[in-house]
């Protein structure tokens, strides 16, 4: 047994800092301080050595910020020369010390923020960590240490990689802010979910704070964690003196807070940032007679996203149905035509609607699901902040999509046939997550709660061989239709019942099964929500665009004491007549939609004097008000394009802003997708006017301005393909080609990515000569655009409508 | 509840001395809300001691040339170097309008603009205060990438700062800040008042650009 697995008996004890006793030993401003493995390994050498004989237990290695993006295989300091040197160093530090001491591998956040709110791809980071991991476990390394995290889903590429790559242990500290939150957003709650999913070894804080402010954190870790907790503040707060940064605590003063925090529960303590030998010998000497506090296992159901945890058990849980092409037309033709926005706006509704996790399910026969599925995934966790439930019959993409989601997703699902658990559980037990499992197996579906019982505890003693705890497990009932059995809705019940008292389990069921094949279907499926819910239902699968079943949600919880002085009651329904409803998410109710509304001053609008104003929902009620009694091409041209005209003439002439441009051409959507719907019914098709290809160049991650004339260009019945942002020349050279396309507009919006805007303009001319080019962005000019050989600048986006009807007509 | 000052929101939008229309203002106010809800303040600033030789501006993490900056740093014997961002949930916010309410999308960013603005603001009147204490006088903030002040500095002015690790900004390779909402500045640090000194827009050498504060006519 070393020194780490004594965790579960005694304290443990890390060492300090590292970087600034480098300084004080000359390590000058801008020097790399890895770099000192190999070129002052004494130095190194010397600082492990004191922290060993100040009683630390885990010597760090000196290898903070060193990865793969700063320390190239064949630069002057190579990766592999580095780590090896730094892990040797440690070990040779423990040698020379005499002491029963471990070595932790040292793994650091890249300084890079993840796509696509950055330019680091989540598998780019996943192969960073790998690396560094491979090479630290055969230098010798006892104990992968990822510190320092503040992005859940870099300590996610992080904690997959030193799991894949070794069979050491792996502890992961986190740095949260003041306020208790990581940079990225995340609670310890959040974490902690994701990250004891992902089966790492010990869970703990580090830097940021010093140990007084770090208390509240540590209560809020101790109450999520059923892990030993790590806790290696800084030296109080910084500051800066004389361009040396300095923190205002003592080591005297550091032992007693770390005392307290002992006291408080955490298992292994330590330092960082500011921290000497002499911090770490006075916690020792204060800490190391402390009979630590038991671990403890919190029997709690978690899903995650980036940001949120919520808790499965007590207050139901909604989860939204809507992203699902299970019998929608629409959404199907979505998926066909990798339409993603309309994908994703479900989503968005659903959480406006008030749901509080979403299921994701993309499966269509004639798609590729694994990767539809994945993609969809990364765009919803990048949009909003709700856990999703990843919904997909093919374990392929089921792997594929918990492998690069942001959190600790919901699985659907598992069922009790020895095939399915065979697939799935092994992905619960690597990614993490809470699974539902279906009380159905190789014989079917039980037909009494007696058999769904019997099937679910099966799939309790299963999953725990694979050891999955029953936390992370939620038995789906089943419901079958009232309309064939008539005993269905009764069975259900019973089985929710007969799980949470006799199993002590928790429950899922997609309610709205219950009515199929009646009239009116809404009606049977709130009062059975009620019933379920009352029956000990603790997750709804639901459409939460449904009213009335948002509102058996509301008065359930209303009814049921969940809901304290029927505070949220009020905010939805207080101002509820007959004539309104309640407008999601945002408490104020909405005239409910169809016929004008007093908006337009009472008087009837056409169309395109809607568009005008830019209000939307008018625009897409007279629109359809005006399609009973006009062709569709009429109310194109007479109405839309040239209410359209107007506003950009306004817009150029200056009398027209932004913001209205944009609501107007919003508007104009609106009314074109009711013109689309009722030509598709009539079987008239809307002639193309030609392909536009839009991308933000290679570097750049603004795409505000492209996104503007992207609007604009649909508007005007152009078929836009937008590449997105940070897109290399060769891709936007290969879809020129592939899609024979005539026009491409770049944009870029800082100096340095106009370089990469110029490489794909010579590119393009030589590999597609017969694609015009145009280009917009902050800092280009006219000037710019000659030098780089545009076609056209375009100052604004109307200029870019202009010059497409240049080339496009 | 956040200070804001709207006229920088419609100067962001283009607006040049005018007032939006009613639902273009009900849409600002939705964005200002948003934005109090999901905008995360961080700040984070360092001084050094400053060295000007005839061609170079040495601030210990730094070396660079820039006469505009050069300007602007006579007289200081340290510089602070300050970063502020408004962090990652409002660039979830505007990836999501980005793609489905382009309209929000471009008034929220404006608002978002002008809130960092603000924000630096108040760091740096508290600078201000804490420096006019010990008798120092701060000469304006001064960002990598204003006029001849190269944006590569931003390399070591993030590796000096770590403000990945203190305050969760980072730098891309082309030099851009994520999230998005971010500042940095280099901060004179003087014990003599300065003369007047040009700043923020009126430094920057694009005089034709349409965002220009105070443009004739």
């Amino acid at each position: 047994m070393n020194v780490w697995e004594t965790i579960n008996q005694r304290i443990v004890f890390f060492d300090g800092g590292m970087g600034s006793l480098l300084q004080e030993a000359g390590l000058r401003p801008g020097e790399l301080p890895g770099t000192w493995n190999l070129l002052h390994p004494e130095t190194v050498v010397r600082i492990h050595r004191d922290y060993l004989e100040a009683g630390a237990d885990v010597v760090t290695t000196n290898t903070f910020g060193v990865d793969g993006l700063k320390y190239k295989e064949d630069g002057e300091f190579a990766l592999t020369k580095v780590i090896r040197a730094a892990v040797h160093n440690a070990r040779e530090a423990i040698r020379l010390s005499g002491k029963d001491a471990v070595v932790a591998l040292d793994m650091s956040p890249t300084g890079k923020l993840l796509k696509p709110l950055g330019d680091l791809a989540f598998e780019d980071a996943y192969a960073l960590y790998r690396r560094i991991v491979e090479i630290g476990a055969d230098a010798g390394a006892d104990l992968i240490l990822i510190e320092t995290m503040s992005d859940s889903y870099e300590a996610k590429a992080a904690v997959l990689a030193a799991k894949e790559a070794c069979s050491l242990p792996v502890v992961i500290t986190l740095t949260f802010d003041e306020k208790g939150k990581l940079l990225t957003g995340g609670t310890p709650a959040s974490a902690v979910a994701m990250l004891e999913g992902l089966g790492v070894d010990a869970i703990g804080v580090n830097c940021g704070l010093g140990p007084l402010q770090m208390k509240e954190i540590v209560k809020d870790m101790l109450e999520a964690s059923s892990l030993p907790l790590i806790v290696n503040p800084n030296a109080g707060l910084p500051r800066s003196e004389n361009g040396k940064t300095v923190y205002d605590i003592n080591a005297d003063e550091f032992a007693v807070a770390m005392r307290d925090i002992v006291e408080l529960g955490a298992r292994a303590v330590g330092g960082c940032c500011g921290t000497t030998p002499e911090h770490i010998r006075k916690t020792v000497e204060m800490c190391s007679g402390m009979t630590p506090r038991p671990v403890i296992k919190k029997h709690r159901t978690v899903v995650t996203s980036f940001c949120r945890a919520v808790e499965i058990g007590g207050d139901p849980v909604i989860i939204g149905e809507r992203i699902n092409p299970t019998g929608k037309k629409r959404f199907k033709q979505a998926l066909r035509d990798h339409d993603l926005d309309y994908i994703l706006k479900e989503g968005i509704v659903q959480a406006d609607h008030g749901a509080h996790i979403l299921d994701v399910n993309v499966g269509l026969p004639e798609i590729d699901e694994p990767q539809m599925l994945e993609e969809v995934v990364k765009e919803l966790q990048s949009i909003q902040e709700l856990p999703l439930q990843i919904d997909t019959s093919d374990p392929a993409a089921m792997e594929r999509a918990l492998r690069i989601y942001n959190g600790k997703a919901m699985i659907n699902s598992v069922n009790g046939k020895e095939e399915s658990m065979r697939e799935i559980f092994p992905l619960v037990k690597k990614y993490g997550g809470v699974v539902v499992a279906l009380a159905l197996d190789e014989n079917g579906i039980p037909a009494d709660a007696d058999g769904r019982i019997a099937v679910a505890e099966k799939i309790y003693r299963t999953a725990a061989e694979y050891g999955i705890s029953p936390d992370d497990i939620v038995i789906d009932g089943l419901c079958m239709t009232i309309s064939s059995d008539s005993q269905g809705a009764v069975t259900t019940l019973e089985t929710l019942r007969r799980v949470r008292d006799e199993l002590h389990g928790k429950t899922i069921l997609g309610v709205s099964n219950i009515s199929f094949g009646l009239p009116q279907r809404e009606i049977i499926n709130a009062a059975f929500f009620t019933m379920a819910m009352q029956s000990g239902l603790n997750a709804a699968i639901i459409n939460p665009n449904s009213e009335a079943m948002m509102r058996a949600y509301y008065t359930h919880r209303a009814l049921m004491g969940l809901d304290a002085n029927c505070t949220q009651y009020i905010d939805l329904y207080g101002g509820w007549t007959e004539s309104v409803t309640r407008n999601p998410g945002k408490g104020q109710p909405l005239p409910q939609s169809g016929g004008v509304s007093g908006a337009a001053g009472g008087s009837r609008m056409t169309p395109g004097q809607c568009i005008e104003k830019g209000l939307k929902e008018e625009a897409v009620s007279t629109a359809r008000e005006q399609l009973r009694s006009m062709d569709a091409l009429d109310v194109i041209n007479t109405e839309i394009i040239p209410a359209l005209d107007r506003v950009g003439k306004g817009f150029e002439a200056g009398t027209v802003f932004l913001p209205q441009l944009l609501m107007s051409a919003e508007a104009a959507k609106g009314a074109f997708e009711v013109i689309r719907e009722k030509m598709q019914a009539s079987g008239q098709k809307q002639a193309s006017k030609g392909k536009i290809i839009l991308a933000t160049v290679k570097g750049d991650i603004h795409d505000i301005g492209k996104n503007i004339v992207r609007v604009l260009l649909e508007n005007y019945g152009y078929d836009v393909i937008d590449l997105g942002k940070d897109v290399p020349p060769e891709t936007i050279v290969a879809e020129t080609i592939r899609q024979k396309v005539s026009l491409v507009g770049l944009s870029a919006l800082m100096t340095t990515t106009v370089p990469s805007m110029e490489e794909t303009i010579r590119q393009l001319r030589r590999d597609a000569p017969w694609a015009k080019v145009m280009v917009g962005g902050a800092v280009l000019t006219q000037e710019y655009a000659d030098t780089m050989g545009a076609d056209s600048y375009c100052k604004d986006a109307m200029a870019s409508v202009n010059f497409a009807g240049k080339v496009l007509g | 509840m956040w200070n804001w000052d709207e006229r920088e929101i419609f100067r962001y939008l283009g607006y040049r001395g005018q007032e939006p229309a009613g639902d273009v203002r009900r849409l600002i106010h939705e964005c200002e809300r948003e934005l109090e809800m999901h905008a995360d303040l961080r700040s984070y600033w360092r001084e050094y001691p400053l060295i000007l030789t005839d061609d170079e501006i040495n601030m210990t993490v730094l070396r660079t040339k820039s006469r505009a900056l050069m300007r602007n740093l006579k007289n200081c014997e340290s510089v602070i170097l300050f970063a502020a961002t408004l962090g990652s949930g409002v660039d979830v916010l505007l990836h999501r309008y980005g793609r489905f309410e382009m309209s929000r999308c471009v008034v929220l960013q404006a608002a978002a603009a002008a809130m960092l603005e603000t924000w630096c603001d108040e760091e740096n009147n508290r600078l201000k205060e804490d420096y006019g204490k010990h008798g120092l006088y701060l000469r304006p903030r001064f960002s990598p990438g204003y006029g001849d002040f190269p944006l590569e500095c931003q390399k070591p002015f993030f590796e000096a700062l770590e403000l990945n690790k203190r305050i969760g900004i980072t730098l891309t390779d082309s030099f851009l800040m994520a999230p998005s909402k971010s500042v940095t500045a280099v901060i004179g640090v003087s014990k003599m008042p300065s003369g007047c000194i040009l700043e923020g827009c009126e430094a920057c050498g694009k005089t034709g650009c349409e965002y220009r504060r105070c443009q004739a006519g």
